[in-house]
């Protein structure tokens, strides 16, 4: 059953003088699933979101999201994905609230609109007992659990999640799971998730893809590449277990 | 798309914030005092005379004791300029909200636009609420009304500064863009700001010295101090400062003719002189200061479409 690519690339590829970051990347993301996309740090999945959003233009290849051209429909592309950035940033002198309308805005979202779902969105991530604080003292689940909540105001059609529980602790961890997993549910959001922890992507994603230095070593459900990789049968591969693979490939 | 929000947002976070409280405290203070002072002087020295033409201008002229409020807003407006932007890309940078603010359906060059803006429209109503403040504090000290042309030259005055104090606004939020960390950016605005108030001036007499040297023998030769003054004024130029304050002295003061008068005299000479002389009309003070004023509005979009341009080709990545 393949379901229509929400997320298209071609030969993708970003170069910083000398250094390439990203190489020759071909892979697609399709409407409703969750998509994990898993690399060590540096392999350059950050770019390749970049490049999808139009924040950054590729050096080669090309990129479609909802069949738009990200670097020359940027705009048409931002109104259709939420972006929870690594490391995400909030005004630290405003409120939960303030921090949230403030998006509603930019989002040319009616404030009498957005101050219903602002409210909603916040109850949801269970951030309605502090929304009076400062976001500057909030805590890095928190913090996260605020990016959700962005996102459940945006609406978008797809949400791309640059590493949403690097740092937390285990009990943060599984709320930030469960809180993708009802986006993907429930707002029926296709979700385009790049973490370097296998554990916590292959509990939700459909599909994933690894990247390493650059380059997509390997796409498809977990299943398959264990089984093609690996050659086990089983869910309970880590990650570890594909790069040594992948490294022993390249050298011979 | 997006700039209002931005805008507005913005203008709360300058208006709630320390360093503009303490700005405008600063500023309404300094001015407030000298204004008083001023008008003191003013009126004792106009007791028992006929109250000149244009006493009311002569309130933001007139030096009293430490400096003129037209003095007082070409040395200290720089600063307010460079406080409101000095921090206004980087800061959003080392948050991170930059990348977050540019992955929301806006154009890239409205986060920009807005933040410089918001910051002309903060310059402004500082500004004009301050004039206003002074000027009531003189009606009721000279007790004179101003008059139409006396309200023109004002407001034209208060224009003329709302693009200087820009033009350094605009040199700020570049440098905030140029360098990452705030620290840098706002010693680097500082850099620029006192080589531009003090080492042109400084630099134009060395040049002036260099070129036209006055000496012993010299000093008789009327040829050569003229000389030696143009180069001097013209290389001092450079910097807007100058630009700036020969401009608005002569909006401000009707009976002042050129920007290059070499007779220094004092109040009360002045207003005796001036007596005899007829006053220039607005649209005659404008035309003898014309090309500084096409100047400076020039540097200031000038400045402000270099960083606009720097900005649209920086990539934005969180860090």
């Amino acid at each position: 059953m393949d379901r229509e690519a929400i997320v298209e690339t071609h030969g993708l590829s970003k170069s910083y003088g000398k250094q390439v970051a990203v190489n020759d990347l071909t892979f697609d993301v399709r409407v409703g699933e969750i998509f994990g996309f898993l690399g060590p740090n540096g392999s350059g999945k950050t770019t390749t979101l970049l490049m999808l959003l139009g924040l950054t233009e590729p050096t080669k290849g090309w990129a479609r999201v909802a069949d738009f051209d990200p670097t020359k429909e940027a705009i048409k592309v931002k109104r259709i994905v939420g972006y929870i950035p690594e490391n995400i940033g909030f005004y630290d002198d405003m409120n939960a609230r303030e921090n949230l309308k403030f998006i509603a805005r930019l989002n040319n979202t009616p404030d009498s609109v957005s101050s219903v779902k602002i409210e909603e969105a916040l109850e949801s991530v269970g951030l309605k007992e502090e929304v009076e604080k400062k976001v500057g003292a909030y805590s890095r689940g928190m913090r996260q659990r605020l990016g959700i909540a962005e996102i459940l105001i945006k609406e978008p059609s797809i949400a791309f999640l640059d590493e949403p529980t690097l740092g937390l602790d285990p009990e943060g961890t599984t709320r930030i799971i469960d809180h993708i997993r009802s986006l993907s549910r429930d707002k029926s959001i296709t979700i385009l998730l790049s973490s370097h922890d296998l554990k916590q992507v292959q509990k939700i994603a459909d599909r994933i893809g690894i990247m390493i230095n650059g380059r997509m070593v390997a796409v498809g459900p977990l299943e398959r590449l264990a089984k093609e990789k690996l050659g086990v049968d089983d869910k309970e591969i880590s990650l570890d277990d594909v790069y040594m693979k992948y490294f022993q490939e390249v050298s011979t | 798309m997006g700039i209002g929000a931005i805008f507005r947002k913005e203008l709360a976070d300058h208006f709630s914030s320390y360093r503009f409280i303490i700005l405008f405290a600063l500023i309404a203070m300094v001015s407030l005092i000298t204004t008083y002072m001023v008008g003191i002087g003013l009126k004792a020295e106009l007791a028992g005379l006929a109250k000149p033409k244009f006493v009311f201008l002569m309130l933001f002229t007139s030096t009293g004791p430490l400096f003129s409020l037209v003095q007082f807003v070409a040395f200290f407006g720089p600063l307010i300029g460079l406080v409101l932007g000095f921090d206004s890309i980087n800061r959003e940078r080392s948050a991170g909200t930059l990348s977050k603010l540019a992955s929301q359906p806006i154009y890239r060059d409205s986060i920009i636009n807005g933040k410089f803006l918001s910051g002309v429209a903060t310059v402004a109503i500082m500004l004009l609420s301050i004039l206003l403040v002074v000027s009531g504090l003189g009606l009721t000290l000279i007790g004179v009304v101003p008059g139409i042309e006396e309200v023109w030259r004002i407001f034209i005055y208060l224009i003329i500064s709302i693009f200087y104090i820009s033009f350094w606004l605009g040199v700020s939020i570049l440098f905030s863009i140029l360098f990452r960390g705030i620290a840098t950016s706002a010693l680097a605005t500082l850099a620029v700001w006192i080589f531009f108030s003090f080492f042109v001036s400084m630099g134009a007499s060395v040049v002036a010295n260099a070129v036209v040297p006055l000496d012993q023998a010299t000093t008789q030769d009327p040829e050569m101090i003229m000389g030696h003054v143009r180069i001097k004024r013209n290389v001092s130029l450079l910097s807007p400062m100058q630009l700036y304050n020969d401009s608005t002295a002569i909006i401000i003061d009707p009976m002042r003719k050129t920007t290059g008068s070499l007779v220094l005299m004092g109040a009360i000479e002045r207003l005796s002189s001036e007596r005899f002389e007829r006053p220039l009309t607005i649209s005659q003070s404008i035309y003898v200061v014309l090309p500084h004023l096409i100047t400076l509005i020039a540097i200031t979009f000038i400045c402000f479409g270099f960083s606009y341009y720097v900005f649209m080709r920086q990539e934005i990545r969180p860090i």
